[in-house]
């Protein structure tokens, strides 16, 4: 049995979620090859070749890989695949946007968003926006699935030293192309791999009071993030939305604030290990599941908060 | 130009999902069901792209059970001109809807095809690409903008990191994210009206495509509980738990 991840990086780097699905390959069991498929990315090849576990890494360098578009990268995922037990990736937006091509080019199922390993052909994901959590089974020759990567725990980084091989095949269905990005600049962790995230709801009102949430993740070294409502009002970018169907973050610690704990904000952070809320309603569902809620107002406590943390940090 | 629509009747998103106490599943018995909410983003772009004078024609499709036929009434009270119904009261996982939809769409012609980006059942997120791949067409997934220009269409999306946009040929494949539009609801008349479109019911078998499911469910359970924490007087003992009882700062 050998198993295909396909790695998650910009071209530059290596993204830290390939070393939670690298360990969830090695959960499966079996040789662990990774494909680095971008262009210009020769780097990342270097870097998965470190990475502890690994013990062949492909490299398919091309211009029709450098935006990830899925409908080429599908292509190549799919001939690649054929040769392998499993292929997985991590269940981010570029995976969940070509690995289902690459299932339906197999003609396999997909099992999306794993959280668990239970044998080389079942697995565990929730359903429901985390409300059920089902055990299911394949029958298919190749598995082919995204990994949540909250559900294990990474690998190391270094340690390795796989042999990287160059791969030629040059997939460009010619059907797509890309023409901008706009994306999110900031100094602050990234929001599905900070060990602490402070996120704002509707009860913010505007995109600017999220200036003191800034100022509490800064001290606190965190990231920030949102609530659909707040990210739907215009307040702040989608790429912090939380939940169901935004990010999935499972930090050490997730401070709620002015977010009323809907099931599918819960879905994106309920099992972060300590969770904080802050709340003027004090029969928000959020503190159901909080470990210390603070029923207040907001723009009392949150500035109140900067203040104790310069005093204690 | 013709556009497609895929809408899935599913679990209302207000309901409170219950574990069946034998694990084989969730209790669905006289549980509110109501059109995925991805769908009404997907069926209300279609219905603008109509307004627009950009689409001639929205058809609008459902796998499922008869009740499924209450779904695509509603895109029509919406605004779709006319519905699609495949019958069936088989469990229908991604890569069957996928063929089925294939199916439709050799026989429609469509030149745009928009579905939503993920059911909240089950959260699967792979129908759309995957009739993407059958139909060897392009797709804009999770889209939050979607312009059609000649041949093309550009399509902004909704990544981890941003937004992303992408021009693909046409026909295409589109699948919605939540910040695509508001839809609308439908009006009293308009309901009536949808009742006099039409609607035709075919099976899977009509449509020569395979659906046997190749994963098995083989139990689903409640997922594990939070307990409620405590409530604190104070900024001040929240930081100080936070330190000295929870460690994490
Ligand atoms: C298909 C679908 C997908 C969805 N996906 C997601 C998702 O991925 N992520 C997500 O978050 N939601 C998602 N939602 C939306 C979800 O159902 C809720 O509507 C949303 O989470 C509510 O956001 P909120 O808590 O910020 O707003 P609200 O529910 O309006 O809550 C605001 C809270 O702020 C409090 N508040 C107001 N003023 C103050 C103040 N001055 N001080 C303190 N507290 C204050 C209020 O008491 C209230 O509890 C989805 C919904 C659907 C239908
Ligand atoms: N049974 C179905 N009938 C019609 N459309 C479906 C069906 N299943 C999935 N879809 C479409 O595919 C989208 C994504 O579903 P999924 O891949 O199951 O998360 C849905 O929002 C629908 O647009």
């Amino acid at each position: 049995m050998s198993i295909l991840v396909i790695a998650d990086h910009d071209n530059k780097v290596l993204k830290p979620a390939t070393l939670n699905v690298v360990a969830a390959a090695q959960k499966i069991g079996g040789d662990v090859h990774v494909l680095v498929a971008g262009a210009d990315c020769g780097a990342v090849a270097e870097a998965a070749s470190k990475v502890s576990g690994v013990a062949k890494v492909l490299h398919a360098d091309n211009a029709a890989y450098g935006h990830f578009l899925a409908e080429n990268l599908g292509l190549l995922v799919a001939e690649l695949g054929k040769g392998y037990s499993h292929v997985l990736t991590s269940a981010g937006t570029t995976g969940k946007d070509f690995m289902p091509r690459v299932a339906a080019l197999l003609d396999v199922a997909q099992i999306s968003d794993i959280i668990r390993v239970d044998s080389a052909d079942t697995f565990v994901r929730p359903i429901y926006a985390g409300n059920a959590i089902a055990t299911v089974q394949s029958s298919d020759a190749i598995k082919v699935i995204t990994v949540r990567p909250t559900g294990f725990d990474p690998v190391a980084a270094e340690g390795g030293s796989a042999a990287v091989e160059s791969v030629g095949a040059a997939h460009d269905a010619g059907i797509s192309s890309f023409v901008k990005e706009e994306l999110a600049k900031s100094d602050r962790p990234e929001l599905t791999s900070a060990n602490i995230v402070v996120s704002g709801g509707r009860g913010m009102q505007n995109g600017d009071n999220f200036e003191m949430l800034y100022k509490v993740a800064d001290k606190l070294g965190a990231a920030v993030g949102a609530s659909r409502a707040a990210v739907d009002a215009g307040f702040v970018p989608n790429d912090m939305q939380v939940g169901q169907t935004g990010k999935i973050v499972a930090p050490q610690l997730y401070i709620a604030v002015g977010i009323s704990g809907a099931i599918q904000h819960l879905a994106g952070m309920s099992d972060s290990k300590v969770i904080v809320a802050i709340n003027k309603d004090e029969e928000a569902p959020i503190f159901q599941v909080a470990d210390y809620g603070l029923v207040a107002d907001l723009f009392e406590a949150v500035p109140q908060l900067e203040a104790e943390l310069d005093k204690v940090l | 130009m013709k556009v497609l629509v895929a809408v899935k009747r599913v679990i209302d998103y207000n309901v409170k999902v219950r574990v069946k106490p034998d694990n084989t599943g969730v209790d669905l018995t006289n549980v509110k069901m109501a059109m995925n909410p991805f769908c009404e983003i997907a069926v209300e772009e279609a219905v603008r792209l109509k307004e627009k004078g950009v689409a001639t024609e929205v058809v609008v499709v459902s796998i499922g059970p008869k009740a499924a036929q209450e779904q695509i009434r509603t895109a029509l009270a919406l605004g779709a001109d006319r519905g699609i119904h495949v019958e069936t009261d088989e469990e229908i996982q991604s890569l069957a809807a996928a063929k089925l939809l294939k199916a439709v769409v050799e026989k429609e012609q469509p030149k745009l095809v928009i579905l939503g980006k993920q059911s909240i059942d089950t959260d699967n997120n792979q129908t759309g690409q995957m009739l993407a791949a059958l139909c060897g067409y392009a797709q804009g997934t999770f889209a939050s903008e979607v312009v059609v220009e000649g041949d093309k269409v550009n399509v902004t999306r909704e990544i981890d990191g941003g937004l992303l946009t992408v021009a693909l040929n046409l026909p295409a494949i589109v699948t919605t994210d939540l910040r695509l539009n508001e839809p609308r609801y439908a009006s009293l008349p308009n309901i009536m009206k949808a009742k006099k479109k039409p609607l035709d019911t075919v099976s899977p078998a009509d449509l020569g495509a395979e659906i046997a499911p190749r994963l098995t469910t083989l139990k689903v359970e409640a997922p594990a509980q939070r307990q409620a924490g405590i409530k604190v007087g104070s900024v001040a003992e929240l930081v100080d738990k936070l330190k000295n009882e929870a460690k994490v700062i």
